[in-house]
This record gives C-alpha cells, structure tokens and sequence, in this order.
C-alpha cells in the first residue's frame, strides 16, 4: 500500500515551530497528524486497526487454548506428583524441570519445528502424505505444553494447602477418588491456586506473542507488518501495548470475580491486619 | 422407644440378642516401628453406645479410625453389620482395603464426626449435610434438601443453613458435623474425640446433642475424654492403655468399681 506509507511519512507542518524543541520530539514520535493517527488505526482498510484486531484474536485464541490444555495438564501433574507411583513421580520431576529450565523461545523454536517435522516422518512412513500443521493447533499444543509444567507446580502447592480433614471427611464418607476430586479436592485447592493460575494466564497472553517467529499471525506479528508498511513504529507499537494492557485489565476483572467466588467460604483476611 | 425400652439400653442389658454392629477382633496396628494397637477386640450391638476412654497415645483414635480404615490395621479382622472388610497387603506390605467399592460403601452408612468438625468450607452448611446424600447415595436432591432441614433444625442451626463453616462458632460447626453424620441414615456413628477441639462454653451445647442420639438408641462408638458424659450416656465402656484393652465393662462398673490400678490411676487424673 504505497500511498499509505506516503501519507504516513508526511509531516504534520504548519502548526509548530521548528525550532521548539518539544515540537521536535513530538515530530519525531507522531509522523502522522491526529486525523492521520485515526486513519492508520481504522479498522477498515487502508487503516491497519483491523489486522490489529485479527491478531489480537488470535492471541487470545492461543492463550485460552494453551491456558486450557495447561490447566488438564496441571491438574493431571499434580495429581500425579501426589499420588502417583514412583515412575510417574519420576516422569513427571523430568517434565516439569526441563520445560522450566528452558527458555520458551527455544521450546517453541524446537517443538514447532522438531515436533511437526517428526509428525511428517511419522507419517510418510507410514505411508500417508506429509500434513501442514496448523499454525493455531502448533501454537497452543507448544504453550499449552510450556504451561502445563508451570499448572503442575501451581495446582500441587494448592493441593496441599488443603486442610487435611476435608479430604479425610470425603474418604469417610465414601466417595470415590473421581467425585472426591470432582466434589471436594478441585473447588477446595482452587482459592490457594488462582493467584498463582492467573499469573499463569497473565503470562500466556504474553507468550503469544513468541510466536510470531515461527510466523503464526497473532498481534505482535500482526504489529510488525503494520509498522513495517507504514513506518509509524511508535504508533502501531504503542497501540500494540494498550491492546495488551486492555487484555490484562479485563482478565483481571474476570480473575478477581472469579476468585472472589472462590473464596466464599473464607473470611475476609482484611480484618486481620 | 418407650421409656422403658430406653432404660434398659441405658443399662446396656438389652443387647445380648441385637445384631453385631461392630466387630473388631484382634486388631493391630504399627506406624513404622510403633506399635500402637497391640491386638484390641471390640464389639457394639445395635442400640448400644460404646465408649472408648483412656490416656493420650494409648491408641483410641487410632482403634476408631481404623474400623472405618481411614487408617489401615495392620492386622485383624473388622466386620460391620456382620460384613467383613477385605483387606490385601499392597506392593509396600502395608495392609490395605481390597475392594475400593465394598470398603466405599461400608463407609458411607458409617456417620463419622471429627475433633476439627472437618466441614467442606467451601460449601454452606445445608450443601455440607446433603452433599454424601446426593453424591454418594443418589437420594433425589430435593428430599435430601427437605431431610437437611430437619436435621439442622434438630441440632439447632436451622436459621444458619445457609452460612459457610468458617464463619460459625466451633459448637455450632460441630452440631452441623453430627447433622452431616446423621444425614446418611447412619448403621453406626464414631465419634472421634468431638469435643476436644471446643472451648469449654461450647462444650455442652455438643454433648447435649450426642446424649439425645444415644438416648434414641442411636448405636455409637464414642471416642472421648468427658467421663462425666461417658459415664452418663454408654451403655458399655472400655479403658485402652497402651494399645490394649485394660478393662472393660458398665459405665457403673468401671467409673464406681474399677479393677485396675491403671484406670484407678488414670480416672483420679482427669477427674
């Protein structure tokens, strides 16, 4: 789109003096003129404000989907680390340290491109024809991953942190290890694991934006080509950050209703300064 | 019950030909190298209430919790309504329930109230007292709703049904406790030490509440250190010391005549 790059490096002239110097920086920060701002943010084309929107969604598609598949993940950890056998306790100590030792950007490097490259020989030697895998799917399996190991450590802390007696009233009451999970462990753990969980969740909104490298189009991409085209950085950066940050704010909104109901049956600690 | 009837399971006499409730034979238990039940033999028929008193670490919590295997005997046999609980050793050697489901369902119809009431906290109190009824036994939830109510109103906590534990007094989350226990029909109640954890003020309030369940004829196994209220309301009691049964007997027998020097000893100390 040549003539939107043109029209974002015109100067807005006229109005300040060149020899003010706060009038220098601000030239220097905002290349376009506020009508011209509103016109590179529109949601509809020429203005990039909808590539913007799509990005975001697939951000937050990613992040739900890996913060879903963490969480199964989590809670299976957990479980497994309390009161599974000597085998899976062992499995289990490998998983979580190795995805925490290293960094996500080299997880993902390698995972997105190990793991669809094994799939592909997986199956041509089986004889079926190679797959492209879905940028979506990739992304959340690799996340959900990296997230699970964090929801594993997470979910075990606030397992533990259950009183006792509420899981030795359930045993004698006779409930099965399903409902007992179902009906007391998971509603009981869950006030002790939110503040944890929604860091997790906090961070997951964040990590999408790793995978811009390996060329999934969620926001931080989607940022990139924008600024790129249209050399306004500063501008599509900027507007990339308060789409981050209104992600955040309304997550926390969420979180704290959430968390507030989960916290029913407790007092407030409010009056034990 | 007439008040006859009631009198004669206070004296205890009227048992002999009541079905066993509980039956415990030559029951050990070992915590590592400590050996804390040394081959105890209990039994509670129908309609009686059984109490188990003595020392601290002489073994009566453990003995109590292990007819409802909450913790697994080492050794011994443990029948409940004549059934026997299978018991297997698992790959460790500790012996451990061999049918999840028999051992489920013997727990359920076994009405158990704890020293720290251990109420779901994040339930209310009627969810609390229908929550083993729905869950576990598959009463309809409205009936088991309709039966919550009357039990909370019975131990007094009718107006707090729906108040979360955590913001009740300790007598107030005990009595929703027993109203969870008698939810499930309950064959047999264990009481393990139900009082303990209770400022003396709250203490009768709980007590009051037992002794109208074994007046009823409520059958009972009582863990507890309030002989005055074991004296009052078992119709058996037995004295553990040290992982055995040192005596045995009538409430008038063994708080009005003991034999042993230990329980002479040991009722001149709490008393």
């Amino acid at each position: 789109m040549p003539n939107l790059a043109t029209h974002a490096r015109r100067r807005p002239c006229g109005r300040r003096l060149a020899s003010n110097p706060g009038a220098k920086l601000i030239d220097a920060f905002l290349p376009a003129s506020a009508a011209g701002i509103m016109e590179l943010l529109s949601p509809v084309a020429p203005g990039w404000g909808g590539t913007l929107l799509v990005g975001l969604l697939h951000s937050i598609e990613i992040a739900l989907g890996a913060t879903c598949l963490g969480l199964m993940i989590g809670t299976a950890g957990a479980f497994g680390k309390l009161y599974g056998g000597p085998v899976t306790r062992d499995l289990l100590a490998v998983y979580t340290t190795v995805v925490r030792a290293v960094p996500e950007l080299v997880l993902i490097l390698l995972l997105y491109y190990a793991g669809t490259d094994l799939i592909n020989q997986v199956l041509t030697g089986m004889g079926y024809s190679r797959v492209d895998i879905s940028g979506l799917a990739a992304g959340i399996f690799v996340l959900g991953f990296v997230q699970g190991a964090y929801s594993t450590e997470v979910i075990r802390g606030a397992i533990l942190a259950i009183p006792q007696g509420q899981i030795e009233a359930a045993r004698a009451y006779g409930m099965s290890p399903g409902l007992m999970l179902r009906r007391i462990t998971l509603p009981a753990m869950l006030p002790f694991a939110i503040p944890g969980l929604a860091n997790l969740w906090l961070i997951a909104t964040k990590d999408t934006a790793l995978l811009a490298v390996v060329g999934f189009f969620e926001l931080t991409l989607a940022t990139r080509q924008a600024a790129g085209v249209t050399k306004a950085y500063l501008l599509f950066y900027l507007a990339a950050g308060a789409l981050y940050l209104t992600l955040s704010l309304f997550s926390n909104v969420i979180i704290g209703r959430v968390e507030a109901w989960s916290r029913r049956g407790m007092p407030s600690v409010k009056e034990a300064r | 019950m007439s008040a006859a009837e009631a009198a004669a399971v206070q004296s205890g006499k009227a048992q002999s030909g009541a079905a066993e409730a509980i039956h415990v034979e030559n029951l050990h238990k070992k915590f590592g190298q400590l050996h804390v039940l040394k081959g105890v033999s209990l039994s509670a028929r129908d309609g009686e209430v059984v109490a188990i008193i003595g020392g601290s670490g002489s073994g009566k919590s453990t003995l109590l919790r292990c007819i409802n295997c909450l913790e697994n005997p080492t050794s011994g046999i443990i029948r409940v309504n004549g059934e026997e609980i299978k018991l297997k050793a698992d790959s460790h050697g500790h012996t451990v329930p061999a049918d999840r489901r028999q051992i489920e369902r013997i727990r359920s119809r076994l009405g158990m109230v704890f020293q720290n009431f251990n109420l779901w906290s994040h339930m209310t109190l009627i969810e609390n007292v229908i929550e083993v009824p729905v869950h576990v036994l598959g009463v309809k939830r409205d009936e088991a709703i309709a039966q919550a109510e009357k039990l909370l109103a019975r131990v007094g906590l009718a107006e707090k049904r729906d108040v979360y534990p955590a913001f009740l007094s300790g007598g107030q989350q005990q009595r929703a406790a027993i109203a969870r226990a008698l939810a499930i029909n309950p064959r047999v109640m264990l009481f393990d030490e139900p009082t303990s954890a209770l400022d003396p003020e709250l203490v009768g309030e709980v007590l009051k509440v037992i002794g109208d369940l074994a007046r009823e004829g409520r059958t009972m196994v009582l863990v507890t250190h309030e002989m005055k209220f074991a004296r009052e309301v078992a119709t058996h009691v037995v004295y553990l010391y040290n992982g055995l049964v040192e005596e045995e007997g009538s409430p008038e027998q063994l708080f009005g005549a003991p034999k042993s020097e230990r329980l002479k000893q040991f009722l001149r100390n709490v008393g």
